[in-house]
């Protein structure tokens, strides 16, 4: 228990999937103007994350992975499959993101409102697919990986949010013509990326 | 041609998929600690790109419009997993370094972007052209952030010292910040801001 405490607060403030591994940039820079919509992709995102993650993770485990379809039969023992997994996850991230809006849309038009059309967007937000292929890497099993796909998703809410609070703010501020929009949310993104490293080393 | 030419060079300066379209920015920041995984990164983007892109192109007028994305996609992964078994095969040490974003070039937003945008609407010859152009646009950037981040924060290039450090003897205080996250960041936001510091015209309103 202690251990995917630990795993949960290192996915969402140590290895902060936006500010610590650069995933989902573009979405991140870019609907990061206004707190409402950012809150709103955040929550698409912790919402992906937590389905795609775990179930990226059955399907490497089960199919995938070398031996893993020996279940199926034993003349598969030898069979390897791993270089399919790019190809099998995107698949299922974008089936998933299909799926959790047809949901949405049927049985709670509100939130499926509110997150509009973040959700098809998401199919390829680098940290989806970032996710799954750490949780590969790191070997991660079925509890683990739900822990760590919803701990980054909270993770890149929480950086969405604040960068888009700080943006908001910024409005009145005199920048620089030539670093305006862009230029100054990079600068601003590394300065809080800075902040984030603080939490390094924090151990439950 | 002169056309084509037009479609090269303009995704270098003046429309920039990283500084000025914002496009595949995750994969630019983590990989580029060193200049020797900037470059590996930057060639197999280039390669996926124009594979991706001529193929798009080609089949353009038989992709129905409702699953196009699906269909880009897997286009898209077939050629990175291509890409990553050659990386694996051949120069295994980056691969293992550059880990998880070879498979993130798949959700890269520049091939993406550039197979919906430009592909989809043009021929294959075109599509080349413009699949190049913003690759080399896309290395640019790659090529100087890896660059200052080697060479600042460990005093290298290529692997090679240019500062002797200090703990080895030299001179070098080596700034750390440079390879940790925070370096990347700021560094892209003053290549931005030098690019539009230069070319007045690309600045934004907020």
């Amino acid at each position: 228990m202690e251990e995917l405490i630990s795993l949960f607060v290192k996915a969402v403030f140590v290895e902060n999937m936006a500010l610590a591994f650069f995933l989902g940039m573009c979405s991140f820079l870019a609907v990061s103007k206004k707190v409402d919509t950012a809150m709103g992709l955040g929550t698409a995102v912790v919402f992906v994350l937590t389905v795609t993650t775990p179930l990226n993770n059955i399907i490497y485990s089960k199919f995938l992975k070398e031996s893993a379809m020996s279940w199926l039969h034993p003349s598969f023992e030898t069979l390897d499959l791993s270089f399919l997994n790019f190809l099998t996850f995107i698949a299922t991230i974008a089936a998933t993101v299909q799926v959790v809006e047809m949901t949405l849309d049927r049985f709670m038009p509100g939130l499926y409102n509110a997150l509009g059309v973040f959700l098809p967007l998401i199919a390829v937000n680098c940290a989806i697919l970032g996710a799954s292929l750490f949780m590969v890497e790191r070997d991660y099993n079925l509890i683990q990986s739900s822990v760590f796909g919803f701990g980054s998703g909270v993770g890149f809410l929480l950086a969405i949010v604040a960068l888009a609070a700080i943006r908001e703010k910024m409005r009145y501020s005199n920048v620089p013509p030539a670093l305006r929009g862009l230029g100054i949310t990079f600068i601003v993104t590394g300065l809080m990326s800075m902040a984030f490293m603080a939490f390094a080393g924090i151990q439950l | 041609m002169a056309n084509n030419k037009e479609v090269v060079l303009d995704p270098l300066f003046n429309n920039n998929p990283i500084a000025v379209q914002v496009l595949g920015i995750c994969s630019a920041l983590a990989v580029t600690t060193k200049l020797e995984t900037s470059i590996v990164m930057s060639l197999a983007v280039i390669a996926v790109m124009m594979g991706s892109n001529v193929s798009v192109a080609l089949i353009r007028n038989f992709i129905p419009p409702s699953i196009r994305i699906i269909v880009q996609l897997t286009i898209i992964a077939s050629l990175v997993i291509v890409t990553d078994q050659i990386l694996k095969a051949f120069v295994y040490d980056i691969s293992k370094q550059l880990s998880v974003f070879v498979g993130l070039i798949i959700t890269n937003c520049i091939v993406m972007g550039r197979a919906e945008a430009f592909a989809m609407q043009n021929d294959a010859k075109a599509s080349m052209a413009d699949a190049l152009g913003n690759g080399f646009g896309y290395s640019l950037v790659l090529l100087l952030v890896g660059f200052f981040r080697e060479l600042f924060g460990s005093g290298k290039l290529l692997g090679f010292t240019v500062f002797p450090l200090v703990n080895e003897g030299g001179w070098y205080q080596p700034n750390g910040l440079m390879v940790l996250a925070p370096g990347a960041f700021f560094l892209i936001g003053i290549f931005i801001w030098f690019l539009r510091w230069r070319k007045p015209e690309l600045v934004t309103a907020d």
